[in-house]
């Protein structure tokens, strides 16, 4: 079986300031084209855990397979490559660069992978741009564009790079249920039309019961999957 | 790899989002740089100029004939005394005449050397200047004036009439400034002296000489050596002093050394006649760097502390692109090339001030007893300073920027996306 995602008795500790057992034996496996959502309550450490699988945090123990090849134990700079080219990330907050405009912001991911032309990178922004409904905006600073827009954005720039697995650490956290529900059909035609794989934290039942897939945590452990 | 085009339009965007604080950044290096280039053209200028006037008065070896009593008393010279101490009270030198002994063969074995660029004879002696009552005491000097004027910039000090003219005068007179005020002569004007015999001369002012000196120019005068040789009644050999210029100033302790031990002269290096004066420029050279160093790293201080507050401004954008991919070193990258950008503007337009600024120091008057040739404020033009500066300008916003460039690098993205 194709393995987007695989992770190995993962076990993480916070040490400061007393040491806590944030992640215990994570035994994890995200199949290729399949939406998953990770449920669990504050402080039970799924965003902990999506952020190893993000390869930005790498202070863990255990295996982590991206695309069943072993990350764990890489280079910073081979790790910052991996995550250019495999991982899109969209955040709970957007992090766009307030003052490029929204085409600049979606083109630098792809700018830095530099395996296409400005010519080719820009054409592919402004077709996901159409995609996601928002090509109007493209020459807008990406300041001066509403939540919900910015939000789509980030998608847009997640989706670059074409990446094998798209994350999102609560993406709907911070909107109203109309741009919710946008970014939630988003998801899902991406799912359908693009076969792209999905692990999106949630705190929204709603929206988690319409994944393919819920992962239930509790005190750093998966308790059903 | 770094894609330093993606990089540059990054930090571009940030210097350009950023105006003012770039431009104060900015304007913090090109005053640094402005005032380092001002200052030190400036003060080199003027020591350049307090130099020539010291050194274009003294030779770089001076060789003449010192009146003192012979080493060799005939005691230690008689077998029957040896070993032995002898101690003889009252010696005194015997008389000699002052002039070099050997002079124009010594002259001319002198200016075949290679290191010496020129050599040239003179003639010194005793004179009374007689115009009508007054009687004066005073030097008059014998002098070659082509080679004195290629080797020591002598017309720089003619203010009235022109080497030339003492030249083509036969019994011309360069007449000191002081003392032509104290007879007020004008040139063309009659003059006689007399030898220490009391033989009276007739000699034609020609044109007036003034070092800058009160004392020299109230008692010094030049004629032509032939002029001079005739006036003391001696013979077209002699001489009193030879002047030698070397190519590199140097070598004269050296060379004085050397000459003195072949023949029997006494020379001196220009190291001995002014000790202080190295030790001055120095001094005037330490304070113009220290003073401009002080500039330079305040301007520093000034980006370090401008690049802090834009990364902490930058955080969630740092944090955004490591997430996306780019390494700490293309973040690092961004930042760098903001300082440096910063720099280099700076540097350069420091340059550019600096040299509008030397300009017109350079048209303000600057009038002085002291520097008759001197009619505005001295500019040393060297490019190495230049090229110190935009260097300095560059290593300060280097390391200005290194320091927080390199916190933006170690970030953790995780910690301020978790942070919001």
């Amino acid at each position: 079986m194709d393995f987007v995602l695989k992770t190995h008795n993962l076990n993480k500790h916070f040490r400061k300031p007393v040491d806590f057992h944030v992640l215990k034996n994570i035994n994890l496996e995200i199949k290729k084209g399949e939406f998953t959502s990770i449920m669990g309550k504050s402080g039970c450490g799924k965003s902990t855990l999506l952020y190893i699988l993000s390869t930005m945090d790498t202070d863990y123990e255990g295996e982590l397979y991206l695309n069943n090849e072993l990350i764990t134990g890489q280079s910073a700079a081979r790790l910052a490559h991996l995550r250019n080219k495999h991982i899109g990330f969209v955040f709970q907050f957007h992090y766009l660069l307030g003052e490029f405009t929204v085409l600049e912001n979606i083109m630098l991911p792809a700018q830095k992978l530099g395996e296409r032309s400005d010519a080719e990178i820009k054409a592919k922004a402004m077709e996901i741009l159409d995609m996601l409904n928002i090509g109007h905006l493209g020459h807008k600073l990406a300041r001066r564009i509403s939540g919900g827009e910015k939000q789509r954005v980030a998608i847009a720039r997640a989706l670059i790079n074409e990446p094998s697995i798209l994350m999102g650490d609560e993406p709907t956290g911070n909107l109203d249920s109309h741009n919710s529900d946008n970014v939630l059909n988003i998801f899902k035609k991406l799912k359908k039309e693009k076969g792209l794989s999905l692990l999106i934290v949630t705190h929204d039942e709603d929206f988690a019961r319409q994944t393919d897939r819920i992962i239930y945590m509790e005190d750093g452990r998966i308790v059903e999957q | 790899m770094i894609n330093w085009k993606v990089i540059l339009g990054i930090s571009r965007k940030h210097l350009l989002s950023k105006f003012k604080s770039t431009l104060t950044a900015t304007l913090g290096v090109t005053f640094g740089i402005t005032a380092y280039i001002t200052l030190v053209s400036f003060m080199t200028g003027l020591n350049q100029m307090l130099d020539n006037l010291i050194l274009n008065q003294t030779p770089h070896i001076h060789i003449y004939n010192e009146v003192s009593p012979s080493k060799d008393q005939p005691i230690t010279l008689d077998q029957l005394y040896s070993p032995g101490e002898h101690l003889i009270h009252h010696i005194k030198p015997k008389f000699e005449k002052s002039n070099i002994y050997n002079g124009l063969p010594l002259l001319n074995y002198l200016r075949t050397r290679e290191e010496v660029s020129g050599a040239t004879p003179r003639l010194t002696t005793q004179i009374f200047y007689l115009s009508g009552a007054i009687e004066l005491g005073g030097n008059l000097t014998g002098i070659n004036i082509p080679e004195e004027v290629r080797l020591s910039g002598f017309n720089d000090y003619i203010v009235e009439g022109s080497p030339e003219a003492l030249n083509n005068t036969e019994n011309g007179i360069l007449l000191g400034a002081g003392l032509a005020k104290k007879m007020s002569l004008r040139p063309g004007d009659r003059l006689q002296v007399s030898n220490v015999k009391g033989e009276v001369f007739p000699l034609k002012v020609v044109g007036f000489y003034q070092s800058g000196i009160a004392d020299i120019d109230n008692i010094q005068s030049y004629v032509n050596l032939k002029t001079a040789q005739r006036i003391v009644g001696e013979n077209a050999t002699y001489i009193t002093d030879i002047n030698v210029k070397l190519k590199d100033l140097t070598l004269a302790p050296e060379m004085a050394r050397d000459i003195e031990r072949q023949f029997q002269v006494d020379a001196r290096d220009i190291q001995e006649a002014n000790a202080q004066f190295e030790t001055g420029t120095n001094i005037r050279n330490l304070i113009t760097y220290a003073v401009s160093i002080t500039l330079l790293i305040v301007a520093g201080f000034g980006i370090y502390n401008i690049l802090n507050m834009l990364i902490y401004e930058k955080m969630n954008d740092i944090a955004i692109l490591k997430a996306t991919g780019f390494t700490g070193k293309d973040v690092q990258a961004v930042f760098m090339s903001q300082a440096m950008i910063i720099g280099g503007v700076g540097g350069v337009s420091g340059l550019i001030f600096g040299l509008i600024l030397s300009l017109l120091i350079n048209q303000v008057p600057f009038n002085t007893e002291a520097l008759p040739t001197i009619s505005t404020y001295p500019i040393n033009f060297n490019p190495w300073y230049y090229l110190i500066g935009i260097l300095f300008a560059l290593l300060s916003t280097f390391i200005a920027g290194y320091l927080p460039s390199k916190k933006a690098r170690v970030i953790d993205p995780v910690r301020i996306i978790r942070g919001n």
